[in-house]
């Protein structure tokens, strides 16, 4: 901050002059505020501070001449630094003008467009020689102080009402991913979620393309994609700018959470548009080469899975713990209004926000951890998951290439003032001078608002001169990372075989698809966890092998299938876990939806070898008639005391009920495992063998498929 | 500057460079500082001084009692049964009109309802089952009672329990939820917050959570439903205070008879309606199935809950003697299981 002092002084020192003007280029009206920290960089533009005001440009008489300085001004495309002899204080404002238009002359040499005697008749817009309103000129706007075109300065208040209007959707929908039953439902209403909770995800294209590949069908409502596939190819990413949840996400952090560093000249810098924007194009032909080869798991990147799966099975669930920390310590105050008040508050957050109960999720720190990284890399480069890393994003830049509706820019009456770049949500090169890159180009509208000289104009059919529509590849990364993405998909294949399951606590949810077809499906959205009423699914770590990451496991010690519950299935947006009836799973006229099969450890039952009578397992039992049995015996015990004269403790007879399963009823639930009173490790446990879903994990000869009647 | 803090000119080593001396005020400042955390950390230090060792709480002294009991009154009966009897020429009577006559003969809701009064109804809504499965109290028996406690007066009614299943889906499929809602009453599920740790001090319960929103009420009413219990045999009144519990209350199945008995020595409700509309016989406490079930169309009320157990294990072919819970709450006190020295009414 103490740099643009120094600057008043006029100093021909040019390294000096170049890093003091870099830094103050960083002003103007239109740099969003930090709250705490006031404006972003120096609000004043150089040329303010000289006799360059918009009165003295009214009069100036533009000479058509090019002088002598040129040729240093414009060598390179890189704005701050070639400026340094243009933008000088240099106070004669004849003098300057005759360097503007060389400089003008130079680039539309360069560019091919643009013509010098343009400038006189539109630069000076305010007098309107050609006719027409004059506009009307605001003194404390930089540059030429025209201001934004109205439209545009609506259209981004609207981007900004859109991208609120959205996450609040998006995050309504994430809190309302759960079932908190309803008083106005009859008993023999089915439970069913009342909104299209996973409607986000319904409408996500790389998802839809993905799945296409995998599995060459479109999965139900993933047909909505298409109405998002005609936005973008209407008015380009217009998803990343105005409605994608996680990029609003990452275009609050990288406002709010900008490094001290990260500002002026380095802000600016990070804003142009660099190569390793790549990254996340090649991160899409993977996944989808991935797909092709039958996995989804292209959706660990996908940012609305990933935003429902760091939002949803992180961030809630920790809000929750410190909630129901801070609330539980309020309750402890001996004043009952105040206690009144702590319940109810605790009773509204969980029928809005979170559960009636703590939810905990398996291993999530990982998913919370990676959460934290992406929103901290908004400090040096701003929105750095939506420009390196999003492959949703790089699909749709695929197509916007295609969109009729984009930037034109007139290099001509570019400044390089670098008030474009300073605002850049996609680092899509706006400013002058270079193309755009309409496949980067969030939509924000941003560089319009900013734009003091009229260069960046988004309209309609614009013409592609000023624009690069494809996305710039390198072919051989593309080649080599499409058959990484192959490699990917065989070395977990081919490391384990998928038939016998990679482990036998993977348990999947009920109505899953057989194993294969699971992976075609699962894009690891986790709604299927963040539903689950009883906390029973969880995002797998290395259970299902390197490629099973995130994918749901059910762990019954933490909380089993709820019987009559079909939720899961219900949110599913690819069909991994199908849409059943409560009919289908509990197997009214057709055999019931099983996940697995329970086994007693004899060693550690109660009733088997402590002779104590138990059987909790059998009352949570929910099939009808039970799969868990008991038999009735009377078994010796020994008393704990030893008689008298140290004999041997006396024997007594117990009557006792030993539970047993019956593996044809049993449906692998896990209530008996959830409710086992032996605390660490449960004397009775699901595994996944005998699952519908599979023909081949099976145990007995009569649910093989070979003799199975349908 | 202080001209006292420059460096005092010595012949001092060469190339050794002679620091100023801090000023006295600087150096009772840097005392200072140094003496109060050391102060402070050794307050906090005694303050918070952890001795060690584990001192386990035993259950000793009186036993925790929650009494809502009201006075006797020898006008009145003591146990009700009530059925319908269309086939002795009655006419055939809805669940309402059951449950009333039956608390009308006990002296009406009036006797155990004072105006004003935060009255708390607790059913059986442990399972994820239907009203015809007969695993939760009826829905039409609960709103009677919440109906009958707002005509007594009642200034608010809560309708709350403990569920096995999951919460919600309990309430909503039991239909007790609709019903109790559309009579205005407040409708509390077991939320993790409802639930605070209380020393009952009984023979196997000592320390456990309780729903605080069950005790925290001027009369309770206990609306539980007669049916199969696997383990306890037969569960309506005194084993329906297991909803009051929270925590890992498996555990208590080791020794399940005492501690039914040390819930009802806990709780002493007002007012027991043993719903046996519809009976579970076989597969309880959960069931699942209707051919399990048996319409009687009966309800027990009566504000003895060891005396309606009593009577109610007869609905399921059990008796009194072999339910060892009955014995344990008679010697207990806490009601006799001897149902017939009562003043019996049927009606």
């Amino acid at each position: 901050m103490t740099q643009h002092r120094e600057h008043a002084g006029v100093s021909l020192d040019l390294p000096k002059i170049s890093a003091t003007h870099a830094h103050d280029l960083v002003g103007g009206v239109s740099v969003e505020p930090i709250p705490w920290k006031g404006k972003v960089g120096v609000v004043t533009p150089i040329d303010l501070d000289t006799s360059w005001t918009p009165a003295s440009r009214v009069d100036a008489v533009p000479v058509p001449s090019a002088p002598e300085s040129k040729a240093s001004g414009c060598g390179t495309e890189c704005g701050c630094k070639s400026k340094a002899p243009v933008s000088a204080p240099i106070k004669d404002s004849e003098k300057m003008r005759a360097m503007e238009q060389g400089r003008l002359a130079s680039l539309s040499a360069r560019l091919g467009f643009g013509v010098a005697g343009e400038v006189s008749a539109s630069s000076p817009a305010s007098v309107a020689p050609g006719g027409g309103k004059p506009k009307k000129i605001d003194p404390k706007r930089p540059g030429s102080g025209i201001p934004a075109r109205k439209i545009i300065s609506t259209l981004v208040w609207v981007r900004r009402v859109s991208q609120t209007a959205f996450f609040a959707l998006f995050m309504y929908f994430l809190f309302q991913t759960g079932f908190r039953g309803n008083f106005a439902a009859r008993s023999d209403t089915p439970v069913r979620l009342p909104l299209p909770v996973e409607a986000f995800l319904l409408a996500d294209p790389y998802v839809g393309a993905m799945t296409l590949l995998s599995t060459h069908t479109v999965y139900r409502g993933l047909l909505w994609s298409l109405g998002l596939l005609a936005l973008t190819l209407l008015v380009g990413r217009v998803f990343c700018g105005w409605i994608c949840p996680f990029g609003t996400l990452h275009h609050f952090f990288g406002w709010i959470l900008p490094s001290r560093k990260g500002r002026g000249a380095s802000r600016v810098e990070a804003n142009k548009t660099h190569t390793y924007q790549r990254a996340k194009y090649y991160i899409m032909y993977a996944s989808l080469i991935a797909a092709l080869g039958g996995s989804a798991i292209g959706g660990l990147f996908d940012p609305i899975c990933v935003a429902v799966r760091a939002i949803g099975l992180g961030v809630i669930p920790a809000a929750q713990y410190i909630g129901g920390r801070g609330l539980g310590a309020v309750q402890d105050v001996p004043a009952r209004p105040i206690q009144a008040a702590a319940d109810v508050t605790q009773d509204f957050f969980a029928r809005t926000v979170w559960q009636s109960h703590q939810f905990y999720f398996h291993q999530t720190w990982f998913i919370l951890f990676l959460l934290v990284a992406v929103l901290f890399a908004n400090r040096l480069i701003p929105r750095f998951w939506c420009r390196v890393l999003c492959p949703l994003g790089a699909f749709l830049g695929v197509f916007a290439r295609f969109a009729v509706f984009g930037m034109e820019k007139d290099h001509a009456k570019c400044t390089d003032c670098n008030l474009c770049l300073v605002n850049c949500q996609g680092a899509d090169s706006p400013q002058g001078g270079v193309k755009w890159r309409q496949d980067e180009c969030h939509m924000c509208m941003n560089c319009e608002t900013a734009c003091p000289e009229d260069v960046i104009k988004f309209r309609f059919l614009p013409n592609r001169a000023s624009a690069i529509t494809k996305t710039d590849l390198d072919r051989r990364t593309l080649m080599a990372s499409a058959a990484a993405g192959g490699a990917l998909i065989l070395a977990p294949r081919v490391a384990d075989a998928l038939d016998v399951n990679y482990h036998s606590k993977v348990i999947r949810p009920p109505g899953a698809v057989e194993g294969r077809a699971f992976l075609e499906r699962c894009i690891r959205c986790a709604e299927c966890m963040k539903v689950c009423p009883n906390n029973a699914l969880h995002p797998a770590f290395f259970e299902a092998g390197v490629e099973g990451l995130w994918t749901p496991i059910l762990i019954a010690r933490i909380g089993y299938c709820e019987h009559s519950c079909v939720l899961c299935g219900q949110v599913c947006p690819t069909g991994a876990i199908q849409k059943i009836t409560e009919k289908e799973k509990l197997g009214i006229g057709t055999p019931p939806v099983k996940i697995g099969t329970a086994f007693y450890d004899h060693g550690r039952c109660l009733p088997w070898s402590m002779q104590t009578p138990c059987i909790v397992c059998e009352e949570f039992c929910p099939t009808s008639p039970k799969a868990i049995w008991v038999e009735e015996v009377d078994a010796p015990m020994r008393e704990p005391t030893p008689g008298p004269n140290g004999e041997q403790p006396a024997m007594k007879v117990v009557h006792l009920q030993r539970p047993h399963v019956d593996p044809s009823l049993c449906i692998g639930c896990g209530a008996c495992e959830k409710v086992c009173p032996v605390q660490d490790q449960p004397a009775v446990y699901i595994t996944s063998v005998g699952e519908t879903r599979s023909k081949t994990n099976v145990i007995l000869l009569e649910n093989t498929n070979y003799n199975q009647k349908t | 500057m202080d001209p006292r803090e420059k460096p005092a000119p010595t012949a001092a080593a060469p190339g050794a460079v002679e620091l100023a001396r801090p000023s006295r005020r600087e150096l009772i400042t840097r005392i200072g500082a140094t003496a109060s955390v050391l102060a402070g950390s050794a307050v906090l230090g005694r303050t918070v001084w952890d001795k060690g060792g584990f001192g386990a709480r035993t259950a000793e002294g009186t036993r925790q009692v929650r009494d809502y009991r009201v006075k006797q009154a020898s006008e009145f009966a003591e146990l009700v049964i009530a059925r319908n009897k269309p086939d002795l020429g009655g006419p055939d009577q809805t669940a309402d009109a059951i449950v009333r006559k039956a608390v009308e003969a006990l002296g009406g809701m009036k006797r155990f309802v004072s105006r004003g009064d935060v009255v708390v109804v607790k059913p059986n809504i442990g399972w994820d089952r239907m009203p015809i499965h007969a695993a939760n109290t009826n829905p039409d028996v609960v709103a009677s009672v919440i109906q009958m406690a707002f005509e007594a007066g009642a200034k608010k009614v809560v309708v709350a329990d403990g569920s096995c299943n999951e919460p919600q889906r309990c309430f909503q499929k039991s239909g007790i939820w609709r019903k109790a809602y559309d009579l205005g009453a407040e409708v509390v599920l077991p939320a993790e917050h409802r639930f605070r740790t209380t020393r009952m001090k009984g023979e196997v319960l000592d320390e456990w959570p309780i729903f605080t929103t069950l005790v925290d009420a001027d009369k309770v009413i206990n609306v539980p439903v007669a049916k199969h219990h696997n383990l306890a045999k037969y569960t309506a009144a005194m084993k329906n205070w297991y909803g009051v519990l929270g925590g890992r209350r498996n555990r208590l199945h080791q020794n399940i008879d005492t501690s039914i008995a040390d819930l009802a020595t806990f709780m002493r409700p007002s007012l027991v309606v043993i719903d046996a509309m519809r009976v579970l016989m076989r597969n309880g406490p959960q069931g699942g199935n209707i051919d399990d079930t048996k319409v009687m169309n009966t309800i027990i009320a009566s504000a003895d809950q060891v005396a309606a157990d009593a009577l109610g294990c007869t609905l399921i072919g059990q008796h009194r003697d072999n339910i060892p819970y009955l014995k344990m709450g008679h010697e207990r006190g806490l009601g006799t299981m001897n149902w017939e020295t009562l003043r019996v009414k049927e009606v």
